[in-house]
This record gives C-alpha cells, sequence and structure tokens, in this order.
C-alpha cells in the first residue's frame, strides 16, 4: 500500500544509523540494540553516580528545603508574607504556576504530538521531557494550592458530595484549572509510566541484587517482552499519545482563561490562547535543552541525543518565539484600534509604567535573542544554545510576571494603582520550587531510565522488515 | 427608630463601690435567684474481662470519644434567667440617649448597647448639634472607652494604690494649705463647659478663696476669645446658621470636615446647597493656608499663607466699608468680586474665621458679618459656653511662673496633658517637678501622669454621669452605658466633690443635685427623667445676644519676615494629641492626603521643587533654636514658601497606639507663636522614613470616575451626566434578565453633598468589626476599610480643585467577582445584595481581581485581634469576626437589613422608607448616602435614582451596580473667569 510504503521509506531514510557522514542522524552511529541497553542501563544500575549529580542533587536539596521552609511559615502566618496587596492580589505564585506548567507542555509534545506525527527523532528525548512534565506540574500544582488564604480547605474547590451540599462554582476558571491540571497530571504520568514498561523490564532483567531486581520488577508490572505485550503496548501507547495530544492545547488554554474570563484589561484578551500554548512550547523545549545538554554532556548521551535533536528543538523554539513575537505586535494594535481607553492605558503601562522594565526584558529575552536560532550554528552548538534556552526560561517568567502585575497594579479606578514588591519569601518560594523539581528529576535521572531504550531501538534499522540492510 | 429605654441603668450606680464589669444578672441583683445547671461528662466504666469484651469496650469507647470530640469537655454552667430583667431580650439591642463631649464641645449621641456593653454611637436627631449624625470623634471615642491601655489603677509615685489612701494622703497634704485659705493650691482644668463641673469648681474656690483655677486647653478658640474681648469687650460665643446662608466665606476654617460643630455646618451647609433641587445652590469660597477637606469642596479657592490670609481679611473688610481696617490691596480682583457677591446677599451669609487663625481675622470676621446683617441670622452670638472663659494661655502661663517659683504646693490637674502640650517656653515640665503634690485624673495614664505625684483614672464619659454643653448651648445630662471598667476610676466630679466635703458623693447624685437646684421645675423627677431619656434638656440652648463691635483689629501683620513660614495646626483627626491611641482613628486616612499613623511636613509642589526635596524625603526642620524630624509630603494646592504641620503627634506614653507615631510639633510651638512663625530651615536626612498612604493615586487619569460641572452648565445641559455615563441599553445580555420582585436594596451617594469628613468610613469599622492594621500593614497596601473616601484632585497642581468620592461595595446586579469564585463564596441574594460567604472563602482573591472597584478587602494575616478583652467588647455581635484569609467587603449592613425584615414580618408589614439605615448613611452629617429598597419608587433612593444627575461608575463594565452617585455641582461666581 502506498501509505506504508512511503512511511518505510522515510523511517529508512531518517533512520540512517549507519551513515557516519551524517551529522544530522536521529541515532548516533555504531549503536546497535545492545549497546542502547548497555548504555542506558549502565547510568543506574552498573555505573559511579558521577559527581555533577551530586552536585546538583545538593544543589537541589538545598532550595528543597528553602522550599519547605518557605511553605511552613506561610501556612503558619499566612499569605501576607508575600508581598501580594490589594490591588496586586496575585503575583509571584500565580507566575510560578503558570510558568511551571507551560514548560511542562513540551513534554506532552514531544511524547505525544510527536508520537502521532510519527517524527522519529522524539524517541530519545520523551522520556526525560515527559518525566519533566511531570515534575514541572508537581511544581506548578503547589502554587495555586499554597496561595490559598485558607489552603487548608482547598479541596472545597472539588466538586465531592459533602454535607454542605455545597458545590464549586463550575463558571469559575480556577475549578477548570482543577480538571485541566489533574487531568494533565493523570494522563502524563500514566503515558509515562506505561512507555517505561519495557525498560523497566530491562532494568529487571540486567539488575544485581535482591533489592533492585525487586524494585524494578515491582515496577516491570509482569513484562515479558512477548509479541503480545509489544502489541499491547504498541496500541496502549498510541492511544495515550490520542488522549495527551488535545491536552497540549487545552490546559494551558484553560490556564490562560484565568485571566480572560476576568474584565480586567490587560487579561481580557481572546489571544491568550495560543498566545499562553505557543509561550508554553517555547518555555518547554527551553526547559528540554536546559536539561537535555548537561545531561547528554555528563552521561556521554550525544549518539542518543544527537545534534538532529538540538536542530530540531531549536527549531521549534524559533517558530513558537516568532508566534509570541507576533503576539507582542498584536496586541498593542488590538489596543489602539479597540479605542478602549482602559485597554490602551494598560498597554501604554506596559511599556512605561513601573513595572516596565519587565516589558521590555520580555522583548529583550524571548524576541530579540532567541532570533540567533535562526543560524544552524547556533542550533547545532551546545553552548549558544545552551545560553539561549537559559534566556528563555527568564524571559518566560518575566512575561507572565508581566501579565499578571502590570495589569492588576494599574487597573479601573485609578485610586486603587498600586505598586507590587516582591518580598524575601516571594523569591524564596520561586527558588525553592525549582530546588523541588531538581530534586525530583535527579532521583529521576538516577533511577530511571532517562532514554527510552525499547522506542531508540525501534530507530535502529536492525528493527525494520529486512533487517536494515539496504539503503 | 432605636428604642430608647432608660430603665436599668439607675441600678448601676446603688450602693457603694462600682465594681468591675459585672453581668447581667447582677445589674438587676438577681444573682441569688438563678438556677444553676452543672453540665460534665460521665466517664466510662472498665472492668478486666475477656479480650473480646476488652475489644468491644475499647471499640466503644473510642466510638463515644469520636462522638464528642477529642478532649474533656471543661465544666460550664449555664444560667437562664429565672427572673430576666425588663425588656432585656438577648440579641436585641438596646439605645441610650447621651452626649459625647469632644474636643471641648458636646454632641447628643445615641449609643448601641448590646447585652450592657456599648458598640456603636449615632447620633441623636432630636439634638441641634448632630441631627442624627455624628462626627468622626463622636464615633471614634468608643475605642478610646475599651483602650486598653487607660489608666486602670489610682498610682502614687509609680505604685498602685486605692482611694482612701488617696483620700488619706490627700488629707494630710491639703490641712496646712486649707489653713492658709488655699494660698499655694491651683487646679489646671481644660476648657470647662459642664455646668455641674463649673459649679463643684466654684464651690472649691469658695472654700479656698486663695486657690487659682487655670484653665488649658492647646488647641481650642483662644484666637475666638480674644477677639470676642477686642471687638466687644467681653467674651461672647459666636456660631453659624448656615441653612439660610448663601454665600459662605471661609478664612482658613474647616468647618465642614472637623472642628467644632462640624456636624451641623455641614448639614446645614449641604441642605442649602441642594435647595431649590440644587438649582438654587449656595456658593462657598475658601481661602485658606493648607489644603483641607472644606477647600476642596470650594466654588472658589485661594491658597495663601497663614499671615496673607490675614491681609485678605483687612481688604475684604475694607471692600464691605468696615471701620478702618485696609489692606495692601494685593487681593483687589477677588475681594472685589467677593465683596459683590457679598453685599448681594445681605443677611444671608456667613463669614467663618479658622479657629487657628489670627485673632484679628476673627475680629474682621466678627465685624464683616455684622457689616453685612449677619448677626442673629446666620450668625448667632450668645453669651459663652464655657463657666468661666478667660485667656488660657496666659492663665497657663501664671501657673507655670508659679511653680518655676515654688509658689504651688498642691496642684491639681484635671484631664489634659500639659508636659505633653504646654508652649515649650513655659517650662511646664521644670515648674511640675518642683510641685510637692500634685494629681492628675484622666482617662489616660499619659505624659502628665508620668511626672505627677499622684494619677487618678478617670472614667470615660460613656461610663459615667455627667453634663456637658453644645454649639448653641443646648446643655445634655451623660448617662453611662456601662458601669466603669475599672474600680477605681473616679470622676473629676467625684475628685472635686471629696475636697469639698468628705466623703464625696457619687457623679450620679452631684449632677442631680446640681440640676434639682438649676431646672427650677417643680417635678423634678420627671424633667429629670426626660431629659436624660431625650439626650438634651429642653429649651436649654443660650438665647442669642445682640452685640455690636467696634472696630478694634489690632496691628497689621508685619510684612512677611524672612524665611519660609510655618503653620502648625492640631490634627484633623489627633487633634491636640489626645486620640494618639485611637487605633481607629490613627488608620483613618487624612481626608486629603490619605496618611495614616503619622504627620507630615506639608510643602506645595513649587517650594518642594525649589527645596529639591522628593515626596517622602525625611527632614530635620528647623525653628528658632529647636528642631524637629519628619517626612516631606507634597501637598497640591498648599500655598508656596509654607510649610504645614499637625500637632497631636509623637506622643511617648500614650499606648501602644500612639507611642511613637509620627513626630512632636509642640516642642517648637512656644507661646507667642501658637500657630504661625517664620524662619523655617530644613535639612536632609539620610534614613528613610516611609509615609504610609491608602490612596496612592490621586488623579482621576482623564476617566469619568466622579462626573462633574457647574451650575451653569448643569442648567445648560441638564443630562450631562447621563451622556457621560455611557451606561450599554439594559437588554445587553446573553442571559435572561432576573426579575427582583419584593425589596431591591440600592443606594444613592450625593457627591455633591459628601464633605469628606469620613464619618462614615469610622460608622462602619464600628459597626462591621473591621479590623486595624497597622502602618506597616497599610503600606504594604492592606487597610481594611470596607468604605473609603477616594480623594482626586484635578487642574493645576498648584491650585487643584479637589473631588471627593466614597466607595463602597458596588452591589452590581452582574458582579464580576461572583463569576469568578470558584467555591461559590460570594453569591447573589434575591434582593439585590452581593453576600460574601465568610465561611465558604478558601481565599483565591480572584474575586478581587475581578473588581473593577476593586472594594473588597482581603485578611492576609490574622488582622484581627483575638486576645485583648476590651476591644472584645467593642465588637458587634451581629457580625462575623473575620479570621485569617478571607474576603470580606461592604454588605449594605445586611445585618441591618435582616433585622429590619424580621420585625417587619412579625408585624406584618412592609418596610418603611429611612427604617433601614445603614451604619454609613446614618452618620453622614450631609446625608449624602441614601439607602432603600429601590422598587419602591416613592422612596428616597427610587426617587435619587430617577434624577438626571445620577449615573453609575464605570456603567459601561455592564456589572449594573445598585450603588450610584449624583453628579457633582460647582457654584461658580460668573464674574470669576477660571480662578
Amino acid at each position: 500500500m502506498p501509505e506504508s510504503i512511503a512511511l518505510e521509506e522515510r523511517q529508512r531514510k531518517t533512520a540512517r544509523p549507519l551513515d557516519p557522514n551524517n551529522p544530522l542522524a536521529v541515532v548516533g552511529a555504531g549503536t546497535t540494540f545492545e549497546t542502547v541497553s548497555e548504555q542506558i542501563s549502565s547510568i543506574v544500575l552498573t555505573r559511579k553516580t558521577p559527581p555533577f549529580w551530586w552536585y546538583t542533587f545538593g544543589f537541589g536539596l538545598f532550595l528543597f528545603v528553602v522550599f519547605i521552609i518557605s511553605i511552613t511559615y506561610l501556612l503558619a502566618k499566612g499569605v501576607g508574607i508575600w508581598g501580594i496587596e490589594i490591588p496586586v492580589a496575585w503575583a509571584f505564585a500565580i507566575t510560578n504556576f503558570v510558568w511551571w506548567i507551560g514548560i511542562g507542555h513540551a513534554g506532552t509534545l514531544i511524547s505525544a504530538f510527536l508520537l502521532l506525527m510519527r517524527q522519529g527523532w522524539r524517541n530519545s528525548i520523551n522520556r526525560f521531557a515527559e518525566a519533566m512534565t511531570i515534575f514541572a506540574v508537581m511544581c506548578a500544582g503547589m502554587f495555586p494550592l499554597f496561595h490559598l488564604g485558607r489552603a487548608w480547605i482547598f479541596y472545597w474547590i472539588l466538586p465531592y458530595p459533602n454535607t454542605m451540599t455545597a458545590q464549586p462554582n463550575f463558571r469559575s476558571p480556577l475549578v477548570w484549572d482543577v480538571f485541566a491540571v489533574s487531568t494533565y497530571f493523570t494522563i502524563s504520568v500514566l503515558f509515562w509510566y506505561i512507555g517505561m514498561i519495557p525498560d523497566l523490564g530491562t532494568f529487571r532483567d540486567r539488575a544485581v541484587g535482591r533489592f533492585k531486581k525487586g524494585f524494578y520488577g515491582v515496577l516491570a508490572f509482569g513484562w515479558r517482552g512477548s509479541s503480545h505485550h509489544w502489541r499491547l503496548h504498541q496500541t496502549a501507547c498510541l492511544l495515550l499519545a490520542g488522549i495527551a495530544t488535545p491536552l497540549v492545547l487545552s490546559v494551558h488554554t484553560v490556564v490562560s482563561f484565568d485571566f480572560t474570563i476576568a474584565i480586567l484589561p490587560g487579561w481580557h484578551s481572546t489571544i491568550f490562547p495560543p498566545y499562553f500554548v505557543a509561550g508554553a512550547i517555547y518555555s518547554g523545549f527551553a526547559m528540554v535543552l536546559v536539561l537535555g545538554l548537561p545531561l547528554r554532556a555528563v552521561y556521554g548521551l550525544h549518539n542518543l541525543v544527537t545534534v538532529r535533536h538540538l536542530n530540531n528543538c531549536g527549531k521549534l523554539m524559533l517558530a513558537t518565539g516568532l508566534f509570541l513575537a507576533y503576539t507582542y505586535l498584536i496586541e498593542p494594535f488590538t489596543a489602539w484600534y479597540s479605542g478602549n481607553d482602559f485597554e490602551m492605558y494598560t498597554v501604554h503601562n506596559r511599556a512605561f509604567g513601573p513595572h516596565s522594565w519587565s516589558f521590555w526584558l520580555v522583548i529583550l529575552l524571548n524576541v530579540v535573542i532567541p532570533q540567533a536560532l535562526w543560524f544552524y550554528k547556533v542550533r547545532t552548538r551546545v553552548v549558544p544554545l545552551f545560553a539561549v534556552s537559559i534566556v528563555v526560561l527568564v524571559g518566560m517568567w518575566v512575561e507572565r510576571f508581566m501579565i499578571i502585575v502590570t495589569a492588576l497594579d494599574r487597573d479601573f479606578l485609578p485610586s486603587s494603582w498600586s505598586n507590587f514588591v516582591a518580598t524575601f519569601w516571594d523569591n524564596a518560594t520561586f527558588w525553592g520550587s525549582i530546588g523541588m523539581f531538581i530534586v525530583l528529576f535527579m532521583l529521576f535521572v538516577r533511577f530511571f531510565p532517562m532514554i527510552p531504550m525499547a522506542e531508540v531501538r525501534e530507530l535502529l534499522p536492525f528493527s525494520k522488515p529486512g533487517g536494515g540492510t539496504e539503503k | 427608630m432605636p428604642n430608647q429605654d432608660f430603665i436599668p441603668i439607675e441600678a448601676l450606680t446603688q450602693g457603694g463601690e462600682p465594681k468591675l464589669w459585672r453581668t447581667p444578672e447582677e445589674f438587676e441583683g438577681h444573682s441569688e435567684e438563678l438556677e444553676l445547671e452543672n453540665y460534665s461528662e460521665e466517664g466510662i466504666e472498665f472492668s478486666g474481662a475477656s479480650r473480646r469484651r476488652f475489644l468491644s469496650l475499647m471499640a466503644g469507647s473510642m466510638a463515644l470519644a469520636g462522638l464528642t470530640g477529642c478532649t474533656r469537655q471543661p465544666e460550664e454552667t449555664i444560667m437562664p434567667y429565672v427572673n430576666p430583667p425588663e425588656n432585656v431580650i438577648p440579641g436585641r439591642p438596646k439605645y441610650y440617649a447621651t452626649a459625647a463631649p469632644v474636643n471641648g464641645i458636646a454632641e447628643g449621641v445615641i449609643v448601641e448597647s448590646h447585652t450592657g456593653r456599648p458598640t456603636k454611637v449615632e447620633g441623636n436627631p432630636d439634638h441641634p448639634a448632630s441631627f442624627g449624625a455624628t462626627s468622626v470623634h463622636s464615633q471614634a471615642c468608643l475605642m478610646d472607652l475599651y483602650d486598653p491601655d487607660r489608666g486602670r489603677e489610682i498610682i502614687y509615685l509609680g505604685l498602685p494604690r486605692n482611694w482612701a489612701s488617696f483620700q488619706n494622703a490627700w488629707s494630710q497634704v491639703i490641712a496646712p494649705v486649707a489653713s492658709r485659705q488655699g494660698a499655694g493650691f491651683q487646679i489646671l482644668t481644660e476648657t470647662v463647659i459642664s455646668p455641674t463641673l463649673g459649679a463643684q469648681l466654684q464651690a472649691v474656690l469658695k472654700k479656698f478663696p486663695a486657690a487659682k483655677w487655670r484653665q488649658f486647653d492647646p488647641a481650642g478658640p483662644h484666637s475666638a476669645r480674644a477677639a470676642a474681648q477686642m471687638v466687644f469687650g467681653k467674651p461672647v460665643h459666636t456660631y453659624y446658621k448656615l441653612a439660610t446662608a448663601d454665600i459662605v466665606v471661609s478664612l482658613d476654617a474647616d468647618f465642614l470636615a472637623c472642628g467644632r460643630g462640624s456636624t451641623r455646618y455641614a448639614r446645614d451647609f449641604s441642605t442649602r446647597r441642594r435647595q431649590g433641587d440644587r438649582l438654587d445652590m449656595n456658593r462657598l469660597y475658601v481661602i485658606e493656608s493648607t489644603m483641607t477637606a472644606t477647600g476642596g469642596k470650594a466654588d472658589h479657592r485661594l491658597a495663601l499663607r497663614y499671615t496673607q490670609v490675614e491681609e485678605f481679611a483687612r481688604e475684604l473688610a475694607a471692600a464691605l466699608s468696615v471701620g478702618d481696617a485696609s489692606g495692601s490691596g494685593a487681593y483687589q480682583s477677588w475681594v472685589t468680586r467677593m465683596a459683590r457677591d457679598l453685599q448681594a446677599h445681605k443677611g444671608a451669609s456667613a463669614i467663618i474665621p479658622g479657629e487657628h487663625q489670627s485673632p484679628a481675622v476673627h475680629a474682621l470676621a466678627l465685624a464683616m458679618n455684622a457689616a453685612l446683617g449677619n448677626n442673629g441670622k446666620t450668625v448667632i452670638h450668645t453669651n459663652p459656653l464655657e463657666v468661666q472663659p478667660l485667656d488660657q494661655i496666659e492663665s497657663l502661663r501664671e501657673l507655670s511662673r508659679d511653680m518655676n517659683d515654688g509658689k504651688v504646693d498642691v496642684l491639681l490637674i484635671m484631664g489634659g496633658n500639659p508636659v505633653y502640650n504646654a508652649p515649650a517656653d513655659f517650662h511646664f515640665t521644670t515648674g511640675l517637678e518642683k510641685v510637692k503634690t500634685s494629681v492628675h485624673c484622666a482617662t489616660q495614664f499619659n505624659e502628665t501622669s508620668l511626672k505627677t505625684t499622684w494619677h487618678i483614672p478617670e472614667p470615660h464619659f460613656l461610663e459615667d454621669w455627667g453634663d456637658t454643653r453644645s454649639l448653641d448651648g443646648t446643655a445634655s445630662i451623660i448617662q453611662p452605658l456601662i458601669a466603669p471598667l475599672y474600680g477605681d476610676s473616679r470622676s473629676q466630679l467625684q475628685v472635686l466633690d471629696t475636697i469639698v466635703q468628705y466623703p464625696g458623693r457619687s457623679s450620679y447624685e452631684i449632677v442631680r443635685a446640681y440640676w434639682s437646684n438649676q431646672s427650677g421645675v417643680k417635678d423634678f423627677e420627671s424633667w429629670w427623667r426626660k431629659s436624660v431619656h431625650d439626650g438634651l434638656i429642653a429649651d436649654s440652648a443660650l438665647p442669642p445676644i445682640s452685640v455690636t463691635p467696634n472696630n478694634n483689629f489690632g496691628a497689621p501683620p508685619s510684612s512677611s519676615s524672612g524665611g519660609m513660614e510655618i503653620v502648625m495646626r492640631p490634627d484633623v483627626y489627633m487633634y491636640d494629641g489626645r486620640y494618639a491611641n485611637n487605633m481607629w482613628l490613627q488608620e483613618l486616612p487624612h481626608p486629603m492626603t490619605k496618611l495614616t499613623w503619622d504627620n507630615a511636613i506639608f510643602l506645595s509642589p513649587k517650594t518642594a521643587k525649589r527645596l529639591r526635596f522628593d515626596n517622602q524625603q525625611h527632614v530635620e526642620l528647623k525653628y528658632h533654636d529647636r528642631s524637629v524630624r519628619g517626612s516631606v509630603w507634597i501637598l497640591p494646592g498648599h500655598p508656596d514658601e509654607s510649610t504645614t504641620v499637625d500637632l497631636g503627634y509623637g506622643r511617648w506614653h500614650s499606648g501602644r497606639a500612639g507611642n511613637g507615631a509620627g513626630f512632636n510639633v509642640y516642642p517648637i510651638r512656644t507661646s507667642d507663636a501658637l500657630w504661625t512663625g517664620t524662619g523655617v530651615e530644613f535639612r536632609k536626612l539620610d534614613k528613610p522614613n516611609p509615609l504610609a498612604t491608602t490612596q496612592m493615586n490621586q488623579s482621576m487619569e482623564h476617566r469619568d470616575v466622579v462626573i462633574r460641572n457647574t451650575l451653569d452648565g448643569y442648567k445648560k445641559n441638564p443630562n450631562f451626566a447621563k451622556q457621560t455615563e455611557h451606561a450599554p441599553p439594559a437588554n445587553l445580555t446573553l442571559y435572561p434578565q432576573w426579575n427582583y420582585t419584593g425589596y431591591a436594596w440600592a443606594m444613592s451617594i450625593d457627591l455633591t453633598a459628601c464633605v469628606n469628613c469620613q464619618a462614615c468610613v469610622i460608622a462602619c469599622q464600628a459597626e462591621n468589626n473591621i479590623a486595624v492594621v497597622g502602618k506597616e500593614q497599610v503600606l504594604a497596601r492592606r487597610a481594611m476599610h470596607w468604605l473609603r473616601i477616594d480623594t482626586y484632585y484635578e487642574g493645576d497642581i498648584s491650585y487643584p480643585t479637589a473631588y471627593y468620592c466614597p466607595v463602597p461595595c458596588m452591589q452590581c446586579e452582574n458582579a464580576p467577582c461572583e463569576l469568578v469564585c470558584p467555591v461559590q463564596a460570594t453569591n447573589h441574594s434575591s434582593d439585590g445584595l452581593n453576600d460574601m460567604v465568610y465561611n465558604r472563602c478558601i481565599g483565591t482573591r480572584y474575586c478581587s481581581n475581578n473588581c473593577p472597584w476593586k472594594v473588597r478587602r482581603f485578611n492576609f494575616f490574622l488582622f484581627q485581634d483575638w486576645k485583648t478583652e476590651t476591644w472584645k467588647m467593642q465588637r458587634n455581635p451581629d457580625v462575623s469576626v473575620r479570621s485569617r484569609g478571607v474576603m470580606e467587603k461592604c454588605t449594605y449592613c445586611v445585618q441591618r437589613i435582616r433585622e429590619a425584615e424580621i420585625t417587619a414580618a412579625n408585624e406584618a408589614r412592609y418596610i418603611h422608607d429611612g427604617e433601614i439605615q445603614t451604619a454609613c448613611m446614618q452618620v453622614c452629617p450631609t446625608q449624602a448616602i441614601v439607602f432603600g429598597d429601590k422598587n419602591n419608587s416613592a422612596n428616597r433612593v427610587a426617587k435619587l435614582k430617577a434624577e438626571k444627575l445620577n449615573y453609575a461608575m464605570y456603567a459601561e463594565l455592564n456589572t449594573r451596580p445598585r450603588t450610584t452617585y449624583l453628579a457633582e455641582l460647582r457654584n461658580q461666581n460668573p464674574e470669576f473667569q477660571g480662578a
């Protein structure tokens, strides 16, 4: 059938694993089934933990302890330890929430969306990207929980049968958030775990020692590696990918509704859903690179996460960054075109008000600097790409901050105009959440297969009919 | 209308020592008749048996433990009434009429009492000084009653004593003095307007003929007294009836928003302003030396330095052909036009001099009013209110001299705080230290009490009997609402009584004895009961007297001698400093600057620019050889080359709220320059000292927040308000409209009437248990006032026009806040209220984000005080006390609405118009706020909403607010073009 031939043809062409002259190969030369399994398993099972891991984990743990202290103090004293006020009642916490959730979207896009699009290059990076998503969602979830004035009754936002016979207000975007984020988390965990089962089976088989064998054995869920299992596995992954793909668009759309449903000028804007989704993918890929590049260097994964991956991630970042640049242009235009005084003032306030530094910083970090990604040399070299990714991550955080705070600090009634000043605890909680992420991610790197061995094997010609002897 | 019951208060005073806080039963003396029910738990018997039995018993006991809770209940005795006190229904408050003597003059009030403790002060509708409204100070004095830092014990040299030991010591100390006919014995009081207290003092002086009675109030009508002496040759009291005044000229008088009689003046002024459906407005000219709330209300305002105000007054007098007044001619353009306007309304104008202006200005005003024929019509002269009017500065000067010369052996200081606020050149404190025995009788243990040998705590006026006079002389009997909280307190009446006759009587007996002599009625008992019940003594207003002023205006002021001028005024809310520990008043924002918890050094924008000072620059102010340190505040509308500082701050022994708040101005205030002086220098300081303001932006930013016009503009285009409003059509909605049958609560706020006195803000705080957050939290933008008055400036920053906009919750029919609350903590009721359910709120604060007017307040910390016993007593039991993490906002006083609905339902009738008054509406002196059911077109609020001036703020947002405004009008003199 024409389609399947074309597919095989394409796979052969993109695989090209054995051609040492192709720098854009998806898998490095000399990779076989055995080397893949050995390379990844040894990281977890046999090789000594590199010092890099210890330093990073230690740093992350320190920040995580800061986070624990911040949250404890917050719960003990009250939300007032942050710099929030009336009118700026949301600041760092919601910024952090949107930033973290946005970061997670790249993982799902890589895992699910690119799987459905049959992009082979996603096969090696999707595991740690999906892990990144899960941990980012966990970090994100901390903030809507702890920013509540009475966090201990957060569960009233859930529609559970209760003696008060009270239901949440389904018209409120915050309730939609709950559904969106919880489904996102659930699907991501499921997808990640089920996709990992064959690799956990590999670990179980290769592990030495009762404890390790038992640990991975339980997690492997009875994987035998039979073709029946493989068939079920492939179907399951496809189905989950199908469910997860709409989430790439829907979750951050729902998060953007937190703002668009409000009547505030600067928030009440129909461009927010695509704007936020694009921004999410933008920051997500930046994080994938920020995580992937060091891992690649430290653990010697150059043959699995190749220049091709860096190039593709860079291209996706550029594309989404350009969409963001379009949004930054269209918003002032729409405000001017609307003739609405409040909207026009908000745009003016963004550019020239007390937090104008955030606006111009966003333009610099999200639009100007990432234009470097037009150049192949930047997209395929580690240091420039890492630098641009960090810049994008920072820029995206500042952009969320700008959206939230500049709309709140000067809204309709001039008498309530104010200035927002962050406190020490705002910063401690934010950096602490980064610590939480680092701790979780480092634990993942240490104990789980960060590259999906089974899926990388699919890229090798040996997995194709004919054994890849054809060119 | 409140139920004015008179019954059980007398029982408080019968027999012996008043005790600390009594239970209602003890009030009635019925405690021995109560039945006590003991409530205790039974333990669970355990007798060792088989394992099965053990387990079943354990299961049973754990189940019971689960049912009853984790801990053993404490034993509590509940005591139902067997014979309840008459007319006491727990949960239903009672109302008692009394009078509030605040700042040297009284206002009739009705105090709401919940189970024997006063919780709210309202105005007395029958009282001529109040007409049902109150001033800020009458409202806030409740916090003085419950001040936890009040004096509680009799103190001798720092150690507590009791009354008996004081009486003992006193008899020993006074014996040698008595043998000398009282030489060496002096009494220092504040201004005495209480007839009974005056009589007591006369009795003391009769017993000790050589003793001296001094009076001193640091603020107060010193200039008015001096002027009356100058032009009438005798003391004369002046007050104004502005209801018939077509033109009012204020010479540095903030008569609408604060000061003596402001409640009545504001009421009369706004009644006249709204005359003829606002087509016959009065006109207000304000010539002042700083920016005040009255100045912001002016139709024409001129900012002049303090001495220039006097020059202006002289020129105006010359233009009105008053005596031989003459001026420099610098203000001719204003003066000629004003004079023409005044002369066109002879007998219907009033020229009001500011209390702190010079005696010359007062004298000129008296003469001008006489020349304009205002006397007897809008300006009323009577005999003085004070029992013994005198020059108080001289009085204190003599006392200080006597003390420093060692001539004073026994000094009795009744009230006041002269150590803190005496003029600096008197050296009062050093003199006081030379006095062998000094007694300070005051409600607070303040700076003066630290320096006197004895301190006797005085009961607050809400705790004891007394009497007083108000603006027009109407006398009132002050009746207590609660037995004195601190058993050792003795009123000034009692202390004096003990000196005259030993043992002394109770205040009740003293006041009764005085009035049974004075009233001259046959049936004294009925007269007494009626007077106490009504809150005023009928026909006790002082009759107007006819006096003619001579034209003695004193020498004109010397032309502005070198250097910047300083003006020292009593603070709008702290007054002379006596309210420093009143945290409501500390947190109440200054009307024009919205500053809290601090005073500032006010400078005009030009002067600040010249001196290169930023706003809030911390500076040292040097005046003659003395200096104070404070922060600069740039005040639009302040005259150039002048600085104004407020008295009443910088106390060091007032209590937890007042200590360290602001800077003390009294050290630079000398008797020769009580209110003003020149030669001020500044020095920048490095350490910053931020000031906490509740409104950072005072510009309307070209938005139609306050829709305004001149009277002429209104006459030409009556629909200007609707045209500016941009209200969307009523059917612009996707959803079917809700049909509000039954009551539809709504509110209308008249911006022409609002004078920014902020009595409504304090009333709301008292009624709804609103927390005080402190300076740091106000700096963090977390002030909790549900109702606020926004002050906007417009025009040239040096000569701005000011606009006042009270902002309560708009109670929108399409409320943006209700949409976004995730847990339905805010809903809409069927009578149109936006309900806030504190129990359900989890604190996401989305509702606040979505409110265009930011009327919602959030409890970022536990702002409410849960520990201080006396503050618990003030709380209104009908309103929840909110805890940490919940949102709160104005509810249209829903507790009052529901109470009225229940009463009306019980009586099977409709709620009458005016039956429900929200707290803000009830105390507003100008009746700017009107609340009611808008579904009934006969109601006042419905009629106001039908007016052409009615508009909703930001109506284009389509939230359909129930709170709407009446656009503001100013009546400009057509002869002034753009002045």
